[in-house]
């Protein structure tokens, strides 16, 4: 059907890249270290496809014992194996995202003392 | 794998329990899990990294401004500028709108490798006489200036001849967005308005009914198969989502919906007073404020005596809602291209329904929360992580018409 409409090729790659109408915004001071964070993210996700496909083979070859390209495609993780999983994404991102948790707790606790400065007040103590 | 967590799971379902249609994009293995993941990047964002920027507006950001200006900020436009000079704002505003930015490109490189199958699917399926295209309507002015949530090509892009595109990208990916908390075929919010209305009006039987703004029409589902002997008509500009979304319900077994491409801010193709019930779910933040006094005069006109009118948004910015709340929602209008969010979230709608004619007295004003329809999916009610602007409960702003 589509051929009689003579449809033209997509270059899927590009067009899924593409960026939307409108100026981005940019948050962080240095606009460069936040395309490099952008980089860092989405390589922390395919990391995270990674490991789920890995998870995916182990459970797949512990149940079966062998496993075909199919199975892994089609494989749907049980609930609780779904609940599991999503509990490593979880502490995944608290890992990969722990500078921000550690930064929230500082100024939590507002001032606090760097090591030069406890170990100056160490020598008068 | 080892699960190391907390005592209660409170994450995003798996991707692969998503409700299955005929259109609903297939997705690999590896593309289901950056579903996944980038859901959970969402989720993360609002639970575990927002509360740290508002405690750091209570403890440093917002005392730091009272210092400078011996006065507290007098509105969130002033807290939404010293917010952008802390850090963990900045690190959290880039973080979200990078997992929006990923979040797109994931759906569409689902959804164009495999869009000459869903563009031969959606033909087969869709019922002719369910679908009403008008090819000499232009997308109005709202929609061109900006791709709306950074949905690159926006809603009404045809990138092929009969294009679903737009349409199969939505669907398939907004369970990124919202983490399961819409249900199962994202129709929560259509779920919502159906108990809203069996309560107010346990007898209401509408002969036709009106919906504004369809989109794909996830939500006007659930209506329709509520009142399953009412004739609805669903409206929208772009001709993507009405493909899909007349195919998606004859796939679904809802065959009571013509989708019609037409400009809800101008249904002269309507007679007056032929609908008992007009309505819009999460649609008007998507216009204009003279498109939107146009579409409160259309409801108006079209609404049948003894009919109601009712219009679903986030709810307004009102005195009420502290000044820090306000410039959090009002992230996606600055960050996220919702260009006309932060002015309609300032009107009082109120005034708009009235001066179209509606009767103050007779006024509607009641809050609505998605309905998810599974175990295992998010109840929005319950759910205490606010991610502010996006979570599924909302505000009905609509009207009675005397009989």
């Amino acid at each position: 059907m589509s051929e009689d409409r003579e449809q033209p090729p997509l270059d899927v790659v590009r067009l899924a890249g593409a960026k939307a109408r409108g100026k981005r915004p940019y948050f962080l001071e240095d606009a460069d270290a936040e395309r490099v964070l952008s980089i860092a993210m989405a390589i922390a996700g395919e990391l995270a496809v990674l490991r789920q496909r890995l998870d995916t083979i182990e459970e797949l070859l512990e149940t079966r014992g062998s496993l075909t390209r199919e199975e892994i495609e089609a494989f749907v993780p049980s609930p609780a194996h779904a609940e599991e999983r999503g509990r490593w994404h979880q502490e995944y991102l608290a890992r990969i995202l722990r500078i921000l948790q550690q930064e929230a707790e500082a100024e939590e606790r507002g001032d606090e003392p760097t090591s030069a400065e406890a170990g100056a007040r160490m020598l008068g103590e | 794998m080892q699960a190391v967590g907390r005592a209660d799971y409170d994450g995003p379902p798996d991707y692969r329990t998503v409700g299955r249609h005929a259109l609903l994009p297939n997705t690999t293995h590896d593309q289901a899990e950056r579903y996944n993941f980038l859901a959970h990047l969402n989720r993360h964002l609002a639970a575990e990294v927002l509360p740290g920027v508002t405690a750091a507006y209570q403890s440093a950001i917002e005392p730091a401004f009272r210092q400078q200006h011996g006065r507290a900020p007098a509105d969130r436009h002033e807290v939404r500028r010293a917010l952008e000079g802390h850090s963990l704002y900045r690190l959290w505003s880039a973080l979200r709108r990078n997992t929006m930015e990923m979040r797109q490109q994931s759906g569409l490189s689902v959804v164009l490798g495999q869009l000459r199958e869903l563009i031969d699917r959606s033909a087969e399926l869709a019922d002719r006489q369910r679908l009403q295209l008008d090819p000499k309507l232009k997308p109005p002015r709202y929609l061109t200036a900006v791709d709306h949530h950074c949905m690159p090509g926006s809603y009404y892009t045809e990138r092929l001849k009969q294009d679903v595109s737009a349409a199969a990208n939505y669907d398939s990916g907004l369970f990124v967005t919202t983490g399961g908390l819409l249900g199962r075929l994202a129709d929560g919010g259509g779920r919502g308005m159906v108990a809203f209305l069996k309560k107010l009006r346990p007898d209401f039987a509408p002969r036709r009914i009106l919906d504004l703004g369809c989109g794909l029409g996830h939500n006007v589902l659930p209506i329709a198969a509520a009142y399953p002997d009412a004739e609805v008509t669903a409206v929208d500009v772009a001709a993507p989502m009405l493909r899909y979304g007349a195919a998606r319900a004859a796939s679904l077994g809802v065959n009571n919906v013509t989708f019609v491409q037409a400009d809800a801010a101008n249904l002269s193709a309507f007679e007056d007073g032929c609908f008992d019930w007009v309505g819009s779910i999460m649609f008007l933040h998507e216009t204009s404020y003279p498109a939107l006094k146009r579409i409160m005069a259309e409801s108006r006109r079209l609404v049948a005596p003894g009919g109601l009118v009712t219009h679903v948004e986030q709810p307004r910015y009102d005195a009420a809602m502290p000044l820090l709340e306000q410039a959090l929602r009002d992230w996606d209008a600055f960050n996220n291209n919702e260009p006309f969010w932060t002015k309609l979230h300032e009107i009082d709608l109120d005034q708009l329904m009235v001066a179209a004619g509606f009767d103050r007295n007779r006024l509607i004003h009641e809050g609505v929360h998605a309905i998810a329809d599974e175990e295992g999916f998010g109840d929005a009610a319950a759910d205490e992580v606010e991610d502010y602007g996006r979570k599924p409960a909302w505000r009905i702003t609509g009207a009675e018409v005397p009989a």
